[in-house]
């Protein structure tokens, strides 16, 4: 209410003379502050809305099965349709966890690279390169990674790293091309654009005092970066932790790889998984009656949550960091 | 000395790790460019721009009504999603500098932050389930993919344009309203058309959203409760088939989405070039 007050003062302190000037000159003033608040305001509604309508449409599923819901590993539509999303959860988390062990260290190379070590002019036109990575479709991802991926991980790449650690579980096991790794690759292949241009912005507002300063001390290149990285080490975290949520996410490339299938835990990296958005982009068309939609739309309930809680988490430190360093560069 | 040495060849060390990083970050790119390139062209010819998804077991056939499908979706979508953003924008830019707007600034990131395929599903649950699988579902998910992009760009957009050019306006005597409508948004109107085709072009890419609101669709435009078909589900689609025709056109299909999206990127890119 105080908020209101204060955008539309007139509204609340009807005297002749505002009124007058709310009429006459001001008037479509008034009007266009209210529509352009109005449509403002919309984001409540919608965000509102997305959660309302999640949590109406998996209240079934959430009545049924309670908290067994998170911690169940049978997914059984079609027998005695009981719905546990735990696999789905493991599935969607340790995709990511590959994702982000592939794609961090790739990312940070990637964002010293544009801001550190590559020429200026030389820079941009990378950055412009990286840019247009992050444009391509996840769908299209997904159909290279099918096609093009798949049977070169199959053939020149899996075959090698089984037969040198072969010896641990995690990479014995019958190669099908497509699977938990092959997962975690595409994945990581989809949020280096977005982490690394992070990156390379918040090392660009590392202020330059740092560099020369560590520079007058005789560091080398590799430890001026080391500082830089440092410096900017709060932000890094937060970017890391947005490319985990876009991973996460990440629904139609990762249904073109994975394998699609249902089960506890996968025998090895190679084996087939599925995650939380893959089941629903497969089963929602296809779900037949009210219970199998809801657990369906629970799924989605569960990865709202997550996403929104390593978003929300995210922003906040890259927000903080962002303002930091540039706090610090204005001195 | 020895120390010295031991320095040196660290750091020539992280030099080549760097470049070999940037080096396997832009390999997929140009592989993804080359294969659809590649496959994508001996898919197409005149029948692909002009016939319609083929029946199973059919020779040929094209993806004319995807195209014509995908244009009404986008338009539909950016009838909802350019007007809310657009105005969402000059409000965080021109009337932006309270308490409210951070938290509006702040739920915008959070809504661009939830996955699209959640946005689907939401779809799924609040019109699909009403009025049935169907344009308007579609293009009401995309509008609300593209609400946050469209305002963080239209508000960057006009926080660019000099304050000195509002104060000459409204020191003229015009209202405000009207120096935001035809001063601040004109002279910032590169910018924001810019913010606008990005949006189009990262909708015209999504197939997740559409897929579980308005499903797979294979004939032309039939109502607007009815589907329609769509490219990037088409690529999805075609590609997950056991058919060698649509296989083909899937990669015909990527051809043309990826062409519109980096055209529209590049596009976007040059327009703005200079400005920043």
């Amino acid at each position: 209410m105080k908020m209101l007050r204060k955008i539309f003062p007139s509204f609340f302190s009807l005297n002749v003379k505002s009124f007058l000037r709310l009429k006459n000159s001001l008037k479509g003033d008034y009007v266009f502050k209210l529509i352009s608040t109005l449509f403002a305001l919309s984001i409540f509604l919608i965000l509102g809305l997305i959660v309302y309508e999640l949590v109406k449409g998996s209240w079934l599923s959430i009545q049924t099965f309670g908290l067994n819901f998170i911690v169940g590993t049978t997914w059984d539509p079609a027998v005695s349709r009981v719905f546990g999303a735990l696999p789905l959860i493991l599935g969607t988390l340790v995709t990511s966890v590959i994702a982000l062990l592939i794609g961090v260290p790739i990312s940070l190379g990637v964002g010293l690279a544009l801001s550190e070590y590559l020429p200026k002019k030389f820079g941009f036109a990378i950055s412009f390169l990286v840019e247009l990575l992050a444009a391509v479709p996840s769908v299209i991802y997904g159909l290279w990674g099918m096609y093009v991926l798949i049977p070169f991980l199959r053939n020149h790449i899996y075959p090698y790293l089984q037969a040198v650690f072969g010896f641990i579980p995690l990479f014995s096991g019958p190669i099908y091309g497509g699977g938990v790794l092959t997962g975690g690759i595409i994945l990581a292949i989809m949020i280096i654009p977005t982490v690394s241009a992070i990156m390379r912005d918040l090392f660009l507002t590392v202020p330059n005092s740092q560099r020369e300063a560590i520079i007058a001390l005789g560091a080398t290149k590799w430890e001026t970066a080391k500082t830089i990285i440092n410096y900017a080490r709060s932000g890094v975290i937060g970017a890391i932790i947005l490319g985990l949520g876009r991973a996460v996410g990440e629904t139609m490339a990762i249904t073109m790889v994975i394998g699609n299938r249902f089960h506890v835990w996968p025998s090895s990296l190679f084996d087939a998984w599925y995650t939380m958005a893959a089941i629903i982009a497969n089963e929602l068309l296809e779900a037949t009656y009210d219970l199998y939609i809801s657990a369906l739309i629970n799924v989605g309930l569960v990865l709202l949550f997550v996403t929104l809680v390593i978003n929300i988490l995210a922003r906040l430190i890259v927000w903080r960091a962002l303002r930091l360093t540039k706090g610090i560069a204005r001195e | 000395m020895d120390y010295y040495r031991f320095r040196v060849v660290k750091d020539r060390l992280a030099q080549f790790l760097v470049y070999l990083a940037l080096f396997l970050a832009l390999v997929p790119l140009f592989s993804i460019l080359y294969e659809v390139v590649m496959r994508g062209f001996s898919a197409i010819n005149i029948e692909f721009f002009i016939k319609p998804t083929p029946t199973v077991g059919e020779v040929g056939g094209g993806i004319a009504n995807a195209i014509q499908g995908t244009l009404i979706t986008i338009g539909l979508a950016s009838l909802i999603g350019v007007p809310v953003g657009l105005m969402s924008g000059i409000f965080l830019s021109e009337y932006g500098e309270s308490k409210l707007s951070t938290v509006i600034r702040f739920l915008q990131d959070v809504l661009s932050g939830i996955p699209s395929i959640v946005i689907g599903v939401f779809t799924y649950t609040l019109i699909t389930r009403s009025i049935g699988f169907s344009v308007i579902a579609a293009a009401f998910a995309l509008a609300v993919i593209m609400i946050p992009i469209v305002t963080r760009t239209t508000e960057e957009a006009l926080k660019l344009v000099p304050m000195s050019v509002r104060e000459a306006a409204i020191a003229l005597g015009i209202p405000r309203w009207k120096t935001t409508i035809t001063v601040v948004l004109s002279s910032a109107k590169k910018a924001i058309v810019t913010g606008i085709l990005l949006s189009i072009a990262r909708i015209a890419g999504e197939s997740a959203p559409v897929l579980v609101s308005m499903g797979f669709w294979r004939w032309w435009f039939a109502g607007l409760n009815r589907p329609v078909a769509n490219l990037a589900l088409n690529v999805f689609i075609f590609a997950m088939s056991p058919f060698e025709n649509w296989v083909t056109l899937a990669w015909g299909s990527a051809l043309v989405l990826i062409l519109l999206v980096l055209g529209i990127s590049i596009v976007a890119r040059v327009l703005t070039r200079g400005r920043y």
